[in-house]
C-alpha cells in the first residue's frame, strides 16, 4: 500500500492509501476531515472542493496520489482556532448558506479566487464560483459574501 | 480498482514502464476522465503512469514559428497564457470554456485531443489551428496531423497503453490572420456544448488568402468545412462573405438528433449561426479592426 505524504492544512501528514483512491475519500474516511463534502461524485457540482498547491481542484475525481508532494488545503484549514477565516465570517454574516452542503467547496473557491484576484467584479466572482452548484440560494448572497470578504480582506490589509 | 500508481521521471521510463506491465497500464494525466470512465466500468486498466511529473511537459513555448504545448499543459494554463492568448487565441477561448475552473486547473489539453470526443472544445480549436501531435512510442518519436488521431467516437488511434502525445504544435498566427471561438450550450459553466465552431482565417490585400472552419460535435470526430473554407478564398473579409461561408458550413455538417444537445434542425441551423459569428469576428481581427488579432 503506498504511502501518500502531503502537507495538510499546513502540516506535514503520512497516510497509506490504495493506489485507487480518491483524494476526498483519504480526506473524509482515512484523515477524519468531514468538512470536504462528496455530492455528485462526478467532478461536476464542486462540494468537494480542495487547494492543492493553490488551484481549486474537485477532490472527488481527483486521485489521491496526485497529492504525493503537495500542498493540500481543505476548509478545516481556514479558520485560526475559533477565529473564521475572513471568507467564512462572510458567508455567516450575509446569511449565504441555507442547506449548507456547497458552502465549504463555495469557501474554497471563493479562497482560490481572492488569493489571485483581491479585488474581483461581480462577475470575476461568478466565474469563480462557476464549478459550484448550489442548488438552494440562486447565489445572490454567495456572491455577496464573496465581495464582502474581499472588501474586508483588503481594509485588514490581507488575511492569507 | 488500481493495483498501482507510479510517476515516471521521464518519457523512456513512462514508455519503459508501459512496456513492463502489459495490458492493464496505461498513460494517466489530469485524469478528470479517466476517474469517471473507471467509475463507470468503461476502463479497465489497474496500473496508472502519472505523465505529470516529467520535466520539460509544462512547457508553453514557441519555437521556429510554432507554439509547442507539452503534455502536462492544462486547460487553466492555456487559457492564461499570454503566448497562446495573443497568437492562438482561438485556443486560449477554447480551452477556457472546458468544464469549470476545478477541471480547468487539472485537465490537460493533450488529454482533450487523446479522449477523442468530437464535442472537446480544446480539440475544435487546434483543429481550426491545424494543429500536429507528437507521439512518442517504443520505436521513436513522430508528428502527426492531430485529424489523423481519431479512430471513431472516444477512440484515439494512439494507445495509452503502448504510447503517448508528448506535445502539441501549431503555427503562431501572425499579422493579417485572425481567430474565434464560439459555443452554444445550456449554461455558461460545466456543461457539454449543444455546438462549438473554431476559426482561423488569413487576409491579404482586401481578400481572404487562407480560412479552416472547425466545428463540433457533428460527426465522430471534429469535423472541419472544407468546402465553405474553400469558398471563402479571394472573397472580400466582409460580413456577406462571412453569411454564405456559414451557409456552406451548416449544408455540409451532420448534426445528429440528441436528448441531450437538441433535435438535429435546430442544431443544423445553429452551425450557421456560429460559424457566421466566428468568421466575422475572425475576419476583423485579420483586416487589422479591433486592434488585431493581438487583443483577441
Amino acid at each position: 500500500m503506498p504511502t501518500l505524504e502531503m502537507i495538510l492544512n499546513g502540516k506535514e501528514v503520512s497516510v497509506e492509501v490504495e493506489p485507487g483512491d480518491l483524494l476526498a475519500h483519504v480526506l473524509r474516511e482515512k484523515l477524519g476531515l468531514i468538512g470536504t463534502k462528496i455530492s455528485c461524485g462526478e467532478g461536476e457540482c464542486g462540494s468537494c472542493t480542495v487547494l492543492v498547491d493553490g488551484f481549486t481542484v474537485t477532490s472527488c475525481i481527483y486521485p489521491a496520489m496526485k497529492a504525493h508532494g503537495r500542498e493540500v488545503t481543505t476548509i478545516e484549514g481556514l479558520a485560526k482556532g475559533s477565529q473564521l477565516h475572513p471568507i467564512q465570517q462572510a458567508f455567516v454574516d450575509v446569511t449565504a448558506p441555507q442547506c449548507g452542503y456547497c458552502i465549504p467547496g463555495m469557501v474554497m473557491s471563493a479562497k482560490a479566487l481572492l488569493d489571485e484576484n483581491p479585488h474581483p467584479t461581480q462577475e470575476e466572482i461568478r466565474m469563480g464560483i462557476s464549478g459550484n452548484i448550489c442548488r438552494c440560494t440562486g447565489y445572490y448572497q454567495i456572491v455577496e459574501a464573496i465581495e464582502l470578504a474581499a472588501q474586508r480582506m483588503a481594509e485588514e490589509g490581507g488575511a492569507p | 480498482m488500481w493495483d498501482d500508481y507510479l510517476f515516471p521521471h521521464s518519457v523512456k521510463e513512462a514508455l519503459d514502464m508501459l512496456e513492463a506491465r502489459g495490458a492493464d497500464v496505461r498513460i494517466i494525466a489530469g485524469g478528470t476522465d479517466l476517474a469517471l470512465q473507471r467509475q463507470g466500468g468503461r476502463n479497465p486498466a489497474t496500473v496508472m503512469v502519472d505523465i505529470t511529473r516529467i520535466s520539460g511537459l509544462e512547457r508553453i513555448e514557441e519555437r521556429d514559428g510554432y507554439i509547442h504545448v507539452g503534455a502536462r499543459v492544462t486547460h487553466a494554463q492555456v487559457a492564461a497564457s499570454p503566448l497562446i492568448r495573443s497568437r492562438a487565441g482561438v485556443l486560449a477561448e477554447a480551452c477556457g470554456s472546458v468544464g469549470g475552473p476545478q477541471i480547468r486547473n487539472v485537465g490537460t489539453l493533450v488529454g482533450n485531443v487523446v479522449n477523442a470526443l468530437p464535442a472537446a472544445d480544446g480539440a475544435i480549436g487546434l483543429t481550426a489551428l491545424d494543429a500536429q501531435a507528437e507521439v512518442a512510442e517504443r520505436t521513436g518519436r513522430r508528428w502527426t496531423p492531430i485529424s489523423d488521431l481519431y479512430a471513431g467516437v472516444g477512440r484515439c488511434t494512439v494507445d495509452s497503453c503502448q504510447a503517448m502525445i508528448t506535445q502539441l504544435r501549431f503555427k503562431a498566427l501572425g499579422d493579417g490572420e485572425g481567430d474565434a471561438f464560439e459555443r452554444l450550450a445550456k449554461r455558461k459553466a460545466l456543461i457539454l456544448p449543444i455546438l462549438n465552431a473554431a476559426v482561423v482565417v488569413g487576409v491579404d490585400g482586401g481578400a481572404v488568402k487562407s480560412a479552416r472552419i472547425a466545428i463540433g460535435p457533428v460527426a465522430t470526430k471534429p469535423f472541419v468545412a472544407t468546402d465553405a473554407a474553400e469558398w471563402l478564398i479571394g472573397q472580400a473579409p466582409d460580413a456577406a462573405a462571412a453569411a454564405n461561408a456559414a451557409k456552406l458550413a451548416a449544408q455540409t455538417a451532420e448534426p445528429r438528433y440528441s436528448l441531450l444537445r437538441g433535435s438535429a434542425e435546430y442544431r443544423k441551423s445553429m452551425v450557421e449561426v456560429l460559424v457566421r459569428r466566428a468568421l466575422t469576428r475572425a475576419l476583423a481581427l485579420a483586416s487589422g479592426e479591433g486592434g488585431g488579432h493581438a487583443d483577441s
